[in-house]
């Protein structure tokens, strides 16, 4: 890439980045799928993690993101908090995170973990590192680590070459954006609005330019590009500009849906929503929406939210 | 145990000689990052930093504007109310061993406690920063009335969080702030109590931080609101400080707050911190008891952890996933506390124990039947803690006299249910309804988890051999 600045240093894509290099080196923009350990239940979540890659029969995500629920999920909408919930009231522990993880490698695909950082400080950076790479795992995705407080998880991930991938907010100033890109390794998470995760019928006008930055500063730079990402056409407007687009709520919705329904082990519906993607992504860039995202059953129900966490409190009956 | 040590060397010196009221150890922290030490900090997603920074920068401009000061000041004054009095609670402190208790009627300010306080000062950044729109969440309601009073008077929209437990614990404030016109969001996830509303608040802030300021009530949450709080708290201890010089002309030997996230506290602590001979305690929340693990007692039986922005003591299980508080105080029941409450602790500089709800409710009925003063249950706590102080400072030196002033944070009305309930229950169980009402000074002790035999009289000394970064 050719541009008038020098790069002082060339970006290291370290593990998952590479994944994301090598769809771009197939003319395309890669796919990345979250789903939490623990949803419906351990065994299921790894079921579901294995059917994210498209288990070798057909297309799947080109990168698996494992998320760890958490108790108090401040970057999660209604959809992942929910999961993250009952996921931690059906038991599932943090060392459940490298079973999962050990299932997606067990495919071929690469695997990265979204954690928040107490859970990683608890378990111990260095013990948790350690564990990880021993399972496969490429790296961590650290929703409210940012590069000032990570000291711990800069050495740890440097001993046992694990990515770090922190996000890049369209509200960060040029400074925070260099100095986030220079402490990332593997690729950098842009999140497309100001926001919580979960599915969004409109496009992110914010993103494009939030990548151009990226890009402005490291041009060689790996970027993905989430929060509200929930279809197929979604997915190929954003590899236009970036080299990854991460999916979650809309995938976690598909299991909350077979977990209400009684069959926490239906993963028809997760199969129906990663082909949509997969499919999206695979969409020659030349051309304008995919016209067979629309149809696809998708759930999305961005246009009209999912009964929030939270009511309104009537007037008239506080409390009642 | 240090306290009794530093309580006798009592510092009758009324002049603020070295270190002067506003005085200057306090303001050497946190530092540029919002470190206490190895506390404090900021953990929070990048969306947010560029908003803590703008109001790291528009307070440190705003606390050396004398036109801040002044508008800040006559609001105070003129609004609030302040200051607000001293009071000597002299049929109450019969139950203190001699011990005499001066209370700082925070109660007496306008919306029922010290919240008022921060609020208006966080207001008056909100107006500054040109933000038009107010969140904030709340426990008990306090803040959240407080907030919301605040909002009517600058013409700020305003939505409050609260724990749909809380809402219905404290309906009489939820009540109160829509008739302030904010609009009351009841959080019906995790726990559905203070700390789930500060996460739905903190999810409504990344969302809207363009025109929204997050005015968080405690000296809790991500670096800079530890110290914005602590600063607009501590005209307490800068009056009250004043006052006792003033009346007594002596400094007090203990100064008692209860602790939940610690605002009050902090407000009431922070220029008495360079008093080396005025001891600082923090009441926590025991709930049922701390062998119960029914309890909010943070600093006494957490461990260090991140929660809410913020590296702390966090009442976490052994995988980190943050555990459900239990207090009869809906303002206590949180399962963090602000970053240097931790430091004041792993420091030494103040002491931290846990009163259970059976006794902060024996204190709470003391005050109102001998001093006529109904408190909130949160300050309960810091009256029963004050007693039990009270009891063991006279014990340990028999000729003291000592001085303890408490903090009354707010007033009780919000807690009549709650409180008539409590007595009720208990009353079925006692079978005199006076016996429990009527304090009798020759009366023995017979209160439960007396802190003395307890785990009270091992607080945070305990803890702070794991200080850790």
């Amino acid at each position: 890439m050719s541009t008038a600045a020098p790069d002082p240093r060339a970006f290291d894509p370290g593990i998952s980045g590479r994944v994301l290099a090598a769809a771009r080196a197939e003319g395309r923009g890669a796919l990345v799928g979250y789903l939490p350990v623990g949803y419906p239940d351990v065994e299921n979540s790894l079921r579901a993690v294995r059917a994210l890659t498209g288990e070798g029969e057909r297309p799947g995500v080109d990168l698996v993101e494992v998320g760890m629920p958490y108790s108090d999920p401040v970057m999660d909408g209604v959809t992942i908090q929910k999961a993250g919930t009952r996921a931690l009231e059906r038991g599932v522990r943090t060392a459940d995170v490298f079973r999962a993880v050990e299932a997606v490698t067990a495919t071929g695909t690469a695997a990265v973990v979204m954690i928040y950082w107490n859970l990683v400080e608890r378990y111990g950076a260095e013990r948790f590192a350690r564990d990880l790479a021993s399972a496969g795992g490429a790296g961590l995705i650290t929703p409210d680590l940012t590069p000032d407080e990570a000291d711990d998880w800069l050495a740890a991930s440097e001993a046992h070459h694990l990515d770090r991938i922190f996000l890049v907010s369209p509200s960060s100033t040029d400074q925070r954006l260099a100095a986030t890109v220079e402490s990332c390794r593997g690729w950098i998470y842009a999140t497309s609005v100001m926001g919580v995760t979960g599915t969004r019928t409109q496009s992110s006008t914010l993103a494009p330019s939030l990548v151009a930055r990226v890009r402005a500063h490291a041009p060689d730079a790996l970027v993905g590009v989430g929060l509200g990402v929930s279809n197929g056409a979604q997915a190929a407007e954003i590899n236009r500009y970036a080299d990854a687009a991460i999916v979650g709520s809309a995938l976690v919705q598909t299991l909350v849906d077979a977990d209400e329904a009684g069959r926490p082990d239906d993963l028809a519906g997760l199969r129906a929503v990663v082909a949509d993607l997969a499919a999206g992504v695979r969409t020659p860039a030349a051309g304008g929406p995919t016209p067979a995202s629309a149809a696809t059953s998708t759930p999305d129900p961005a246009g009209a939210p999912a009964p929030a966490t939270h009511t309104p409190v009537t007037a008239g009956t506080p409390g009642s | 145990m240090s306290a009794p040590t530093q309580t006798s060397a009592r510092t009758d010196d009324g002049t603020p000689g070295t270190s002067g009221p506003n005085g200057g150890e306090a303001r050497l922290l946190p530092d540029a990052g919002g470190h206490f030490d190895a506390f404090g900090g900021r953990f929070v997603p990048e969306a947010l930093f560029a908003a803590l920074d703008q109001l790291d920068r528009e307070f440190t401009a705003a606390m050396t504007d004398p036109d801040f000061a002044a508008e800040l000041r006559g609001l105070l004054t003129d609004y609030t109310g302040r200051p607000s009095p001293i009071t000597e609670v002299r049929r109450f402190a019969e139950r203190a061993g001699g011990a005499r208790i001066v209370l700082k009627r925070e109660d007496l300010n306008h919306t029922g406690s010290h919240k008022i306080n921060n609020v208006l000062g966080q207001a008056l950044l909100t107006r500054r920063m040109g933000k038009t729109r107010v969140i904030a969440e709340t426990g008990a309601g306090q803040h959240g009335v407080a907030t919301a009073t605040a909002a009517a008077l600058f013409g700020l929209e305003c939505r409050v969080y609260m724990g749909k437990v809380d809402t219905e614990r404290q309906a009489l404030n939820v009540a109160r702030m829509q008739l302030l016109g904010a609009e009351v969001i009841a959080v019906e996830s995790g726990t559905q109590t203070l700390k789930d509303a500060m996460n739905e608040a903190m999810r409504d802030w990344v969302a809207s931080v363009d025109t929204t300021h997050y005015l968080i009530g405690t000296v809790a949450g991500p670096a800079p609101f530890p110290k914005v709080v602590r600063e607009f708290q501590r005209v307490i201890s800068t009056e009250a400080r004043a006052q006792l010089l003033d009346r007594y002309g002596r400094l007090p030997d203990a100064v008692a707050a209860c602790v939940g996230g610690g605002s009050n506290a902090l407000g009431i602590f922070a220029d008495f911190v360079p008093d080396d001979g005025v001891a600082l305690w923090g009441f926590e929340a025991g709930g049922d008891g701390l062998e119960t693990g029914r309890h909010a007692a943070t600093i006494s039986a957490g461990e260090i952890g991140v929660l809410h922005g913020m590296r702390t003591y966090v009442l976490q299980d052994e995988d980190g996933q943050t555990k459900e508080s239990h207090s009869i105080s809906a303002g206590l029941d949180y399962p963090g506390v602000g970053p240097e409450h931790s430091w004041l602790a792993a420091t030494g500089r103040a002491h931290y124990e846990p009163v259970t709800d059976a006794e902060a409710m024996d204190a709470f009925r003391l005050l109102a039947e001998t001093e006529g003063i109904i408190p909130a249950i949160e300050s309960a706590h810091a009256l029963a803690g004050a007693l039990r102080l009270g009891r063991r400072l006279t014990a340990e030196s028999p000729d003291a006299d000592p001085l303890i002033l408490v903090s009354l944070s707010g007033r009780g009305d919000k807690d009549v249910d709650t409180a008539m309930a409590w007595f009720a229950d208990l009353d079925g169980r006692a079978d005199t309804l006076d016996s429990a009402a009527n304090p009798d000074p020759t009366a023995p002790e017979v209160e439960p988890g007396e802190p003395d035999a307890g785990v009270g009289a091992d607080p945070v000394g305990s803890g702070s051999g794991e200080i850790q970064r």
